[in-house]
């Protein structure tokens, strides 16, 4: 039971950490976005991707960290102890790059979280029904952006191609898992890596196609071990703005 | 000089706040196809509380009656009172019509 | 109809508290003074989303982060209602907007100055947007019916702005001696550029008395932050917070605290453009748009090509 515990924090931390992630690097856009009401929008995914962080990082540390809280793994942790994708600590670019970097993020978690609401852990399973209906309105917003962009004008098209070239390279690694992903996607508790990934690839052919946009090929780079606490350069900038505060006043309440 | 910015136009937005409430009328938002009016109006109007429906319709395909047409428009409906249930009689005792 | 017998039963009406709604005839001057302040409302709100949301990046821990993004993303909603409200007087958003954008359109000074600390953000919530409230009560009760309506939502979702703020500087002043002494810091230098947020004295606003009896005002400048005054000593007091302001003393007459003079030629060079983050704020929203403009393009593009397709419902 209590490595059944052990394992489910570590899972909640990966999806903790990837909320938090993107949740903060869709933040970043609040008061720049192309227009108001996409301001708007791009908030209300960043607040429920944060919500999700809270919820999944409270997880973590009630099965698997005694006397840590959320905050205590969102803001005193090193860059070495995320378990976020990769993807997702990427910089924001123009609108096409966070449209393809959510996009391509999203379709994946709609899958994740389609299987982990079937979990017999009922805090799992509460968190994933929340996240499912919210990830769906995600990906439609996403979607949608990427068709209008991508077949939209001859400049949008083109930032779209070259978001999805610079995005490509961090998307194998969302089909590799660590040890405890290897035996929770084992006993079919998480999807397995192989069927993920034909699942993710149909979900995002029909858009791409829409779009009019080929997808990559496979002769390049790819990154990998993100869930092992590797990452780009970007994620030790991020997490120096944002924990700062937090840090510069230890023992400090908020 | 700023460059014009592109003219989406806008939308009139209409919520049905809860199950058997009519669609009222919210507000407009400005977008450039009808699904993203549909986006917009949700994270604009919905995303505090139960909304169950919303309609979205460019403004201008509204047509308004204006104030000068209020005396024609709607002052003779003042007397017809055979549209009011007051203006029947029924028998004494005889209840539920 | 003459346009002096229109203008004797417009103000009549007014008089009467009826409420003007979009198509109802009104004067020229009403409508262009109701499209000055509801545009400069309308671009306070946008721009008031810029020193804040400086701090969201760096909020201190989940909780705060969360409240503090929604509390923006609700003044891009503001904004947008604002803007709304407007347009039913004919006004265009995007030429207003671009206004703005050439520095041609006034907003609240306030967002003129730089939010340096963690606590200036409980600070805005606590006494900016505080003051905020005390106006948009007002206004909701104004003659302009849609303008009325949008402050009304605007109030009702602004309940937990103010809380929010208070809350952090209640946690700041009973923290840590350095908490402590941020949350000073930020009093002292948030208090007299809340003060000015109500706009000059009485006796130097020159559009008030014609605002007032259109009740497109229903307050004084000065009324209106004698009540802000009042509401908020007893709120610094509660925490042992000092109002930097050795002159302010009660007067037990009229029950109302009396400041020191204000440094209204502060306020005049910052409403001239001359305040620490005037070129900034704008600057921010010059790239949003410049950013935004090939995005809104490939919309109208896209859009249009669906138009063209037979048989097809455009957005399905």
């Amino acid at each position: 039971m209590k490595s059944d515990k052990n394992m489910i924090s570590r899972l909640a931390l990966w999806m903790g950490d990837d909320a938090l992630i993107i949740g903060h690097r869709l933040s970043e856009w609040c008061g720049h976005a192309p227009i108001l009401e996409e301001d708007i929008a791009l908030a209300n995914i960043a607040l429920d991707c944060l919500g999700q962080a809270n919820s999944w990082l409270k997880l973590a540390a009630e099965y698997g960290y005694p006397n840590k809280t959320e905050d205590d793994l969102a803001f005193f942790r090193e860059a070495g102890d995320f378990t976020n994708l990769q993807l997702l600590e990427q910089p924001n670019g123009d609108f096409a790059k966070t449209i393809v970097r959510q996009f391509l993020f999203d379709a994946l978690r709609i899958l994740f979280y389609e299987k982990l609401f079937l979990f017999a852990d009922e805090n799992v399973a509460g968190i994933s029904g929340r996240a499912l209906k919210e990830i769906k309105y995600h990906f439609r917003h996403s979607r949608s952006w990427l068709i209008r962009l991508g077949d939209g004008t001859p400049e949008s098209h083109m930032r779209i191609i070259r978001a999805l070239e610079e995005l490509w390279e961090f998307t194998n690694e969302m089909f590799e898992y660590d040890e405890t992903g290897a035996r929770l996607a084992s006993l079919d508790l998480i999807p397995g890596t192989e069927s993920l990934k034909e699942n993710w690839y149909i979900l995002i052919s029909s858009a791409f196609r829409e779009a009019g946009i080929d997808i990559p090929g496979q002769d390049r780079y790819f990154s990998t071990g993100s869930r092992n606490g590797m990452h780009t350069e970007y994620l030790g900038h991020l997490l120096a703005e944002m924990q700062i505060t937090a840090r510069s006043f230890p023992g400090a309440k908020w | 000089m700023t460059e014009k910015n592109q003219n989406w136009e806008p939308w009139e937005v209409f919520i049905q706040p809860g199950q058997g409430a009519p669609h009222e009328h919210a507000g407009n938002v400005h977008a450039s196809d009808a699904e993203m009016a549909l986006q917009n109006a949700r994270d604009l109007f919905a995303r505090r509380g139960k909304v169950l429906s919303i309609w979205v319709v460019p403004a201008r395909m509204i047509t308004a009656s204006s104030p000068s047409d209020s005396g024609p428009f709607f002052d003779p409906a003042d007397d017809k009172a055979y549209r009011h249930p007051k203006f029947y009689t029924v028998p004494k005792g005889v209840r539920g019509v | 109809m003459d346009d002096q017998t229109k203008l004797r039963e417009f103000e009549a009406r007014i008089l009467n508290g009826e409420l003007i709604e979009p198509k109802d005839w009104m004067p020229e001057r009403y409508r262009k003074q109701l499209i000055r302040m509801i545009s400069q409302h309308a671009h306070s709100e946008v721009i008031g989303m810029l020193p804040e949301g400086n701090w969201i990046t760096r909020a201190p821990n989940l909780r705060r982060k969360i409240s503090l993004l929604a509390k923006v993303q609700d003044e891009a909603g503001h904004g947008l209602y604002l803007y709304s409200a407007a347009e039913t007087l004919g006004a265009d958003r995007n030429s207003l907007i671009n206004q703005l954008l050439d520095g041609l359109a006034k907003y609240s000074s306030i967002f003129n100055y730089p939010t340096l600390t963690w606590a200036d953000i409980g600070i805005i919530g606590w006494f900016v947007d505080g003051a905020a409230i005390v106006n948009q009560t007002m206004l909701a009760k104004c003659s302009y019916g849609p303008y009325a309506r949008a402050n009304l939502r605007i109030c009702k979702e602004e309940n937990f702005h103010k809380k929010q703020g208070y809350e952090i500087i209640v946690t700041l002043a009973q923290g840590t001696e350095e908490q402590r002494k941020m949350a000073q810091d930020s009093v002292n230098r948030w208090w007299w550029p809340t003060l000015m947020m109500f706009g000059p004295p009485d006796g130097q606003s020159p559009n008030s008395e014609e605002l007032m009896r259109w009740k497109i005002k229903l307050y004084s400048n000065d009324e209106l932050r004698q009540r802000f005054i009042d509401l908020t000593i007893p709120q610094a007091k509660a925490v042992n917070l000092n109002i930097p302001d050795p002159d302010l003393r009660f007067n037990e007459k009229s029950g109302n605290w009396e400041t020191g003079s204000i440094d209204w030629d502060e306020f005049f060079r910052v409403i001239k453009g001359y305040g620490p983050m005037n070129r900034q704020r704008i600057e921010a929203r010059r790239n949003a748009d410049k950013n935004g403009q090939w995005v809104r393009a490939a919309a109208d593009a896209w859009a249009e090509k669906q138009r063209l397709k037979p048989n097809e419902m455009a957005g399905s």
